[in-house]
């Protein structure tokens, strides 16, 4: 069961406001939810490995080479607010 | 001559190539149908055949897919062209880039009609959970089209554009396309660059193609797999790390297969057991009996973990939508939420909430508690392990069959709203294709027939790359069931939508 604390400490983990009136919904919904995906805690499992990728068994590595990147205007270009410089933010203490 | 809209998209390129078509003219028919459109498949449309062309220009009629317009999932970024993936925090976005799979249609002389709706960041089954509202199903308005790619089945099933091109993480490609009686192919993981799509769960998207004929399909998975121009058709995409591109020995050309004999097709009894409706398992039946008569062995086989696929899918694709979609903060594109007083973190959370609709938010939240401190290895961990369980079980099953079969979708098209307030109910919707996805192999869904007069999926599966292999007993299978799917252009005709 997910309770009222737990989602709270999840939206906060995800950087996701919940309206007073979400979180109990939320609740409810999420431990419906791992309420059936419980049944994967029944499958002995010992000892097999995860599957990252499904084919590729080794992670390929690209040439560590200098390239083009993007134009920074245009980076910036759909940005909500950017300055000349790069996207402007308020102060992380405010 | 005929109606440009009653040609397949194998015709249309045949009839541009000898000038029995322009291309502006084959684009003006769809155009002019797409815009009458009422089923809300498309979310954008192009003026013309060259507005979303890489530097404006029209395609020549003597490529490939020379002057063969496109529908496009909303969520493939394409240079200058409106793409929200259907969600309210990106609307009004036009990215700088185009999405590899898309470019290399492009490339190959493809226009874009159009984008189109889906479920918002992919996530959904049933196309209502979109910012720009549900897709209404051909086949009956009251009715979903399935999803995510709701909106790209909807189009081709409507005749509103000839092909589309959706993707496939759950089943996103295949279950829209059988619940709207066309045909969609979900590839080889990895053989269709994910770059420039926008991401839902990395582990597991795949972009493919909606069309209404298995030739059409494999007209343009030819041209989507991986690569850029220069690297030639077939190579790996260095822009996405997880690219592998074709690695199949068979070349992918277009299927001629009128036959089955020697082919041995395993039906998972087991996994069929799980809620398919009577009209869904009869219409498989008979497309199975069809299998039988065209020479192909039909044969009993065990997926033994296959019934878990549902429970580690809404795990692991969750958990990497919750990383996926930490992107979506408001800084560097799409809609910023914030009051004058408010800090870097209200700004990250505010317009997260306003942003994100509800299914979305509920994937975030289910992923990040999976992925959390004290939770990961009962969660996440045990998914991953389940999944190597999955990718062994088919691996073993294909040491007896060439492919697997099952219908695509347990259910036939529902009501809309008929799942929407009951989230592990929609879920199981796909209790089908997840397996195929999780396991990364191609599976393709065509036209089984229909249940109460609405459209039946056929799910036919294989190894990974054998795509040349599925695609041709489709396409025998294709001939031999005779589908007649005009039934939605019809409907379309007698509303007032037809603009000839």
């Amino acid at each position: 069961m997910i309770d009222r604390a737990t989602v709270l400490h999840v939206a906060a983990l995800a950087r996701l406001e919940l309206h007073e009136d979400e979180v109990e919904p939320m609740a409810r919904e999420l431990s419906a939810v791992l309420d059936h995906i419980e049944t994967i805690a029944e499958l002995d499992l010992d000892g097999v490995p995860p599957t990252a990728h499904v084919l590729a068994a080794e992670s390929r590595l690209r040439p560590d080479e200098p390239r083009p990147s993007l134009p920074r205007e245009r980076a910036l270009d759909q940005a909500p607010d950017a300055s000349d410089e790069g996207f402007r933010v308020p102060s992380p203490q405010a | 001559m005929t109606d440009p809209i009653d040609l397949s998209a194998v015709e249309a390129t045949g009839a541009l190539r000898r000038g029995d078509l322009s291309v502006p003219e084959l684009f003006a028919a769809y155009r002019a149908r797409a815009a009458a459109d009422d089923t809300n498949a498309f979310t954008w449309l192009a003026d013309g055949p060259e507005q979303a062309a890489p530097g404006g220009t029209l395609p020549g009629a003597d490529a490939v897919l020379g002057g063969l317009p496109i529908a496009v999932k909303d969520l493939f970024c394409v240079e200058g062209v409106p793409t929200a993936s259907c969600s309210n925090l990106l609307r009004g976005y036009r990215p700088p880039y185009t999405a590899t799979a898309i470019a290399r249609l492009q490339e190959a002389g493809a226009t874009i009609l159009g984008k189109t709706n889906q479920d918002e960041f992919a996530m959904g089954s049933s196309n209502e959970n979109s910012a720009f509202g549900p897709v209404r199903n051909p086949w009956d308005r009251e009715r979903v089209p399935g999803g995510s790619s709701g909106g790209s089945a909807a189009a081709v099933a409507a005749g509103l554009a000839p092909v589309a091109i959706g993707t496939d993480t759950g089943g996103s490609v295949r279950q829209p396309a059988a619940l709207c009686g066309v045909v969609g192919l979900k590839p080889t993981y990895g053989t269709v660059s994910r770059y420039g799509m926008i991401a839902f769960a990395s582990s597991l998207d795949q972009a493919g193609p909606i069309a209404r004929t298995v030739a059409d399909a494999a007209l343009l998975f030819q041209r989507m797999v991986a690569g850029s121009g220069q690297a030639g058709p077939g190579s790996v995409d260095q822009r996405d790390a997880t690219s592998i591109g074709w690695a199949g020995g068979d070349e992918v050309g277009l299927p001629s297969a009128e036959r089955l004999d020697g082919l041995r097709i395993g039906v998972p009894t087991e996994l069929l057991a799980e809620g398919v409706e009577a009209g869904v398992r009869a219409a498989f039946d008979a497309a199975l009996a069809r299998a039988g008569e065209l020479g192909a062995e039909i044969v009993e086989i065990d997926l033994p973990h296959a019934r878990h696929a549902l429970a580690a899918y809404y795990v692991i694709a969750p958990a990497e939508a919750s990383s996926n979609l930490s992107r979506f903060d408001g800084v560097r594109y799409g809609n910023r939420v914030q009051s004058p007083e408010d800090g870097l973190v209200d700004l990250y959370t505010k317009t997260r909430h306003d942003g994100f609709g509800p299914e979305v938010k509920r994937r975030i939240m289910l992923g990040t508690f999976a992925l959390s401190s004290g939770y990961y290895d009962a969660y996440y961990g045990r998914a991953q392990q389940v999944r190597t369980k999955i990718v062994e079980d088919f691996r073993a099953a294909h040491e007896q069959v060439d492919l697997i079969a099952t219908p695509t979708s347990p259910t036939v098209a529902w009501k809309l709203g008929a799942l929407t307030d009951d989230p592990v109910a929609m879920y199981a919707q796909d209790v089908m294709t997840l397996p195929f996805s999780l396991a990364g192999v191609p599976a393709i869904s065509i036209p089984a027939g229909l249940s109460e007069g609405l459209p039946v999926g056929l799910q036919l599966a294989g190894p990974a790359f054998s795509e040349p292999r599925i695609l041709n007993a489709a396409h025998a299978l294709e001939q031999a069931l005779g589908f007649d799917g005009s039934a939605p252009r019809a409907t379309v005709a007698a509303a007032g939508g037809d603009t000839r």
